[in-house]
């Protein structure tokens, strides 16, 4: 049982069913597709990314965090009319460092997953916009302030999305 | 050196997995994508989440039917009241427009111009977007199966929304005109301007290669030029809606496009346009006066007498009868169809009449058997222009409608 302490605290690992593994994700990425015409604030929301930092940070184990973070992105890439690995390459980074983060870190309350979702955010349009930029040369525009409304706006769904998933979470 | 690695396996693997995504994103730049067919792992990835989308528009849109055509049927009688007074309106409006037409293919053919028709379109509804804001793609419920294929045009009747990008079985990829790697050949109405309409990374949508020294106004409209062979020529793309500082010697100007592309629901997929030479038509050209006394009842049986003496009178009358007629069609909407008819005979025999609801008492004197007669000496000899646009684009609802 992989247990990892920090300032002598018991961080729990969690682990989770094949189902939800596979499903949560995938109705991430259905909702991210299919609101956005609906609803147009969506637009502005990225479950499939607050999907992975849920799932990297509850196992907090790197590897298993940046695989997951891979697979979503790549997944993401296939729905977009881009090139595939934009997103993979940008979720991978944000997986990587949510699983490490959580390894040493408890992030169980409310105020520290709002404040870790809210940087996750801008790592995650700083990877993108560093790949499209100078690995794809598109014009892609950055802007910290979009960036951090946007990041705030996720750091509130994050919480509350954080917390019905709780519920599927099995103990190690 | 195995302390090493254990050390550095996490590291060690992140590394490993960006360097795979990004040799792979290398590859797809290098062998440009568009032009290479579907990948297997988009077909995958489209095949798992368009299914519960076709579901959740399905039921939506079922709901939808049910409440709107089975229970909320508030105030359909009046408005099927006001939408066939639109379809009279909407007809000879048709008349004028299509006589225009006519004369513009005459023109053409004796150019030798060549133009391009749409011959076969499938409707299409919107399932779904791309799911990222950066990216403007939309998913439509048609696909390889129904004969769509990549770079066809994807059209509304308000304008143009972009083109077929990928194609699966069962669905499709649309790229929107407000992405940014899209490319419209475009024209100005009034200037003939060409330019390039393409998408910013924030979703606007810009003409692009016009020069600096050209004069560009808000509110002209734009049209497809068919310079991207995707798009026929003519079809509505939007309107100017800012024309800001010049950058690099070209003029930035934002468009408003004519679809709304953020609430899109149903779309045409041209599937076939033709190019074929303008053929002038020969036939007979109907007048919107001709089509209105056609659809009007017949004049009962009367005496023998009565008609005999109705047409002597008319005869001896001449065209002095019609002229004060047809003089007053010009701003007197009542009795218009009265006026109308009268005018098929009359020398000035304006191609625009009045259009209003016909007065019942007015259908007494409708002749729909002498109008076409009397009126096609006339017609071509002065045939006033109306105000009909002249280009290939639908004129606005209400451009000549009468109040």
């Amino acid at each position: 049982m992989p247990i990892t302490y920090t300032s002598g605290e018991q961080v729990e690992v969690y682990r989770f069913s094949i189902p939800v593994t596979i499903g949560v994700p995938l109705i991430a990425l259905f909702l991210q597709a299919f609101l956005p015409r609906r609803l147009t604030f969506f637009a502005y929301l990225d479950l499939p990314l607050l999907v992975t930092i849920f799932f990297a940070m509850a196992r907090r184990n790197p590897i298993a965090g940046l695989l997951t973070g891979a697979a979503i992105g790549l997944t993401q890439d296939c729905l977009s009319p881009g090139p595939i690995g934009v997103y993979g390459i940008a979720k991978t980074v944000v997986g990587f460092a949510a699983s490490s983060l959580g390894a040493k870190i408890d992030a169980e309350n409310a105020g520290t997953r709002a404040l870790l979702t809210l940087a996750f955010y801008l790592l995650h349009g700083v990877v993108y916009f560093g790949v499209a930029r100078w690995l794809l040369s598109l014009s892609q525009r950055f802007s910290w302030s979009h960036g951090v409304v946007a990041g705030i706006a996720n750091a509130v769904l994050g919480v509350g999305l954080y917390f019905l998933l709780d519920k599927l979470k099995q103990r190690t | 050196m195995e302390s090493v690695l254990s050390r550095y396996r996490n590291l060690i693997i992140l590394v490993g997995v960006l360097f795979l995504q990004v040799l792979g994103l290398a590859v797809q730049v290098k062998r440009s994508s568009d032009a290479q067919g579907t990948r297997l792992i988009r077909i995958w990835a489209v095949d798992a989440i368009t299914p519960m989308e076709k579901g959740l528009v399905a039921l939506q849109n079922g709901s939808g039917n049910l409440w709107h055509n089975y229970l909320y049927l508030r105030g359909v009688r009046a408005e099927n009241r006001e939408l066939k007074e639109q379809i009279e309106q909407m007809r000879l409006k048709e008349v004028r427009l299509s006589e225009d037409a006519a004369q513009a293919q005459r023109l053409q053919s004796l150019l030798s111009f060549k133009e391009q028709y749409i011959t076969r379109t499938v409707a299409a509804q919107v399932i779904g977007s791309s799911g990222s804001d950066l990216s403007r793609g939309i998913y439509i419920d048609k696909g390889s199966d129904e004969g769509v294929q990549p770079d066809m045009a994807v059209i509304t009747a308000g304008g143009i929304v972009g083109k077929v990008l990928r194609v699966y079985p069962s669905t499709a990829l649309v790229l929107m005109i407000n992405d940014q790697s899209s490319g419209v050949g475009v024209i100005l109405q009034k200037s003939r301007l060409q330019g390039v309409l393409a998408g910013t990374p924030n979703g606007e949508v810009m003409m692009k290669e016009v020069m600096s020294d050209e004069q560009v106004s808000p509110g002209e409209n734009l049209l497809t030029s068919g310079g991207d062979q995707i798009f026929p020529k003519g079809l509505p793309v939007g309107t100017i809606a800012k024309v800001g500082a010049p950058k690099d010697l070209f003029l930035s100007i934002t468009v408003k496009p004519s679809a709304n592309l953020d609430r899109l629901e149903e779309v045409l997929v041209v599937l076939q346009k033709q190019e074929k030479q303008a053929v002038a038509v020969d036939a007979p050209r109907a007048r919107a006066a001709d089509i209105l006394a056609q659809r009007l009842p017949s004049v009962p049986q009367q005496p023998a007498a009565v008609p005999a003496a109705g047409a002597v009178a008319a005869a001896s009358s001449g065209a002095k009868n019609t002229a004060p007629v047809s003089g007053a069609q010009a701003g007197h909407a009542e009795g218009a169809e009265q006026t109308a008819v009268r005018s098929a005979g009359d020398s000035s025999a304006t191609a625009k009449p009045p259009i209003a609801d016909p007065p019942a008492t007015s259908k007494k004197l409708t002749s729909p058997a002498v109008a076409p007669q009397t009126a096609k000496p006339r017609a071509s000899a002065s045939q006033p222009k109306t105000s009909a646009p002249q280009s290939a684009t639908p004129a606005p609802p209400d451009a000549d409608t009468p109040h």
